[in-house]
């Protein structure tokens, strides 16, 4: 690209455009992200006072049975999540997209439903929906199957009942997804596979899953990311605490109770971390990856 | 067997809509009885007269669970933040676009690396800054963090990007047009499809944010819908099945109006950082 020898606005101009979004951004994100490295090797009982303890919160992070097991509850949420929630929205999507369904914008609308209700308002419905003797899902087990009317979910069953709540939630959010890149799909080619004699299952594997494959990658990694962040959901669903026995406690849960139930913004530093951490390597290739994509 | 497959989702979708409308309107006794409305003599064989407006007069009219208080205390977060946030986004992600100057590769490089850092990371620091700043407790610590998202940035850069072509600025600047003139009334315009998405989608994220005003915010007249429906749970023991799903309803209305009128562009905005189309 030709640059121009001299310029035609005022050399301030992009400065002042940026201005506010530069300063909230300093004040609010570059501030508290150095800060938080800081806190990591501190000690704090609350804002207020602080005590310098080097490597001590990581240190007590790794002999921290708590913390292990908010991340192998995490870690199970987000692989249920992923071999769940993937193929049954990647199912409707292609469902949706078969040309002789009729509504399907009326459709596309109702699957797409639950994802604008928050976490916190799925999680709050979910202690409805879960709870023995009135709520649906038990009403409904025992209208069809006679099951148990007062069986305790929310006892017995947390994750169970969190993949669930997670699935109604999020399989239509990823559906729109698919869908998008499944009519971006040639149709050509498409053509060309089935005048070759190519049967629906390959006309999929060789064609429709290729062409897919980056918006498959985007809605694998977003779930993922989004996997490990959750805690409004549980937290809601199990009255504002972990669940008996620990079984909804999920790492942010973990952060939010060291950081402001106990008042150690340091450990909750670390622990937000140790979740950075996990989570740089799938969100610089999600970010990387796509954002290469639209360059071209 | 495709479209009973279909049906099926949309049933299982909406199911606990349906039952939470027909909760909302029962009296206590019949959230026992009745898995949808109660049996009665009139239409239907349903007894409509023993339907009740009572769980929401009780959200309404309540002291201890102000739920029409807290929707507006909602409303006002969720459209200060939006408009600020799309306002701060656009102009941020113009000038990366448009403009040719000395910082802009590590402007948006920070861009970038702001999208990498997961939210919960910042809580603690934040909450630290907002007490030094005295902002603990106020809607102003809850809407500056929330003012200047780097996604939008990013969003309406690739828009601006996409949408307009360096000539018809230059063409502005040449007739005298002045640099605002040229943001507010030939950019703008251009990619209004991206704000309307971008409103839709800081608007949603504000609505439905929970852990952020948990933290920051103490007194509970100033709580929005999402924090005080967790406080009504507790303040009625997590028993008032009606006043629940009364609750619940009128907290996810107003996103869903909303919604109704920004689909397009709300679903197009999303998808479009994904699917090049």
């Amino acid at each position: 690209m030709a640059q121009a020898k001299y310029r035609l606005h005022n050399p301030l101009a992009p400065y002042l455009f940026l201005s506010p979004f530069l300063f909230i951004i300093g004040v609010f994100f570059v501030y508290p992200l150095l800060q938080s490295i800081n806190l990591a090797f501190h000690q704090t009982f609350g804002p207020g006072f602080q005590h310098f303890v080097f490597l001590d919160n990581f240190l007590n992070l790794l002999h921290d049975p708590l913390f292990w097991k908010a991340l192998r509850n995490t870690l199970t949420y987000a692989v249920a999540t992923l071999f769940l929630q993937i193929p049954m929205a990647l199912g409707l999507a292609l469902l949706l997209n078969q040309p002789w369904v009729r509504g399907r914008v009326f459709l596309r609308l109702i699957f797409f439903s639950p994802a604008l209700v928050g976490p916190v308002f799925v999680g709050f419905m979910s202690t409805l929906v879960f709870a023995g003797r009135v709520g649906l899902l038990n009403r409904v087990l025992n209208w069809l199957f006679g099951f148990n009317p007062d069986y305790a979910w929310l006892q017995n069953h947390v994750m169970g009942a969190l993949i669930i709540a997670g699935l109604w939630m999020y399989v239509g959010f990823n559906m729109i997804f698919f869908l998008a890149a499944l009519q971006n799909v040639d149709g050509d080619l498409l053509d060309a596979a089935r005048i070759d004699g190519a049967k629906a299952w390959q006309r999929f594997i060789h064609v429709v899953l290729p062409s897919i494959r980056p918006v498959f990658g985007f809605v694998v990694l977003l779930s993922l990311i989004g996997s490990f962040q959750l805690f409004e959901l549980p937290f809601v669903l199990l009255n504002q605490s972990p669940g008996p026995d620990n079984q909804g406690l999920t790492i942010v849960m973990y952060l939010y109770q060291n950081g402001f139930e106990i008042g150690d913004l340091g450990y909750a530093s670390a622990i937000g971390w140790v979740l950075a951490v996990i989570l740089i390597v799938p969100t610089a290739f999600q970010r990387f990856y796509f954002g290469r994509k639209e360059e071209n | 067997m495709a479209t009973l497959l279909l049906g099926f989702f949309a049933l299982v979708t909406l199911l606990p809509f349906i039952w939470m409308v027909c909760g909302s309107f029962k009296e206590s006794e019949d959230f026992l009885e009745a898995l949808f409305l109660p049996q009665g003599s009139g239409l239907f064989g349903i007894g409509w007269d023993r339907l009740t407006l009572d769980n929401y007069r009780e959200i309404f009219t309540n002291e201890r669970a102000d739920i029409f208080n807290a929707g507006m205390n909602s409303v006002l977060l969720a459209s200060l933040t939006s408009l600020l946030a799309t306002l701060a986004a656009a102009m941020g992600g113009y000038a990366l676009a448009k403009f040719k100057f000395r910082l802009r590769k590590p402007i948006t490089a920070l861009v970038l690396l702001t999208l990498l850092i997961p939210p919960p990371l910042l809580l603690a620091p934040t909450y630290q800054l907002l007490y030094w700043l005295h902002l603990l407790d106020t809607y102003a610590g809850l809407i500056l963090p929330a003012a200047a998202p780097a996604f939008g940035v990013f969003l309406f850069r690739q828009a601006i990007l996409n949408a307009i072509s360096n000539d018809i600025i230059d063409a502005a600047r040449i007739d005298g047009c002045g640099e605002a003139r040229i943001f507010f009334s030939i950019i703008l315009p251009l990619v209004r499809p991206m704000i309307g998405a971008f409103l839709m989608i800081t608007f949603l994220a504000m609505w439905n944010n929970f852990i952020t005003p948990q933290v920051i915010l103490q007194t509970p007249e100033n709580f929005p819908l999402a924090v005080a429906i967790v406080r009504l749970q507790e303040a009625f023991n997590y028993q008032e099945y009606g006043i629940s799903t009364a609750a619940t309803l009128f907290s996810i209305a107003p996103i869903a109006c909303l919604f109704l009128l920004l689909q397009r562009e709300y679903l197009s905005g999303l998808t479009s950082g994904a699917v090049k189309g």
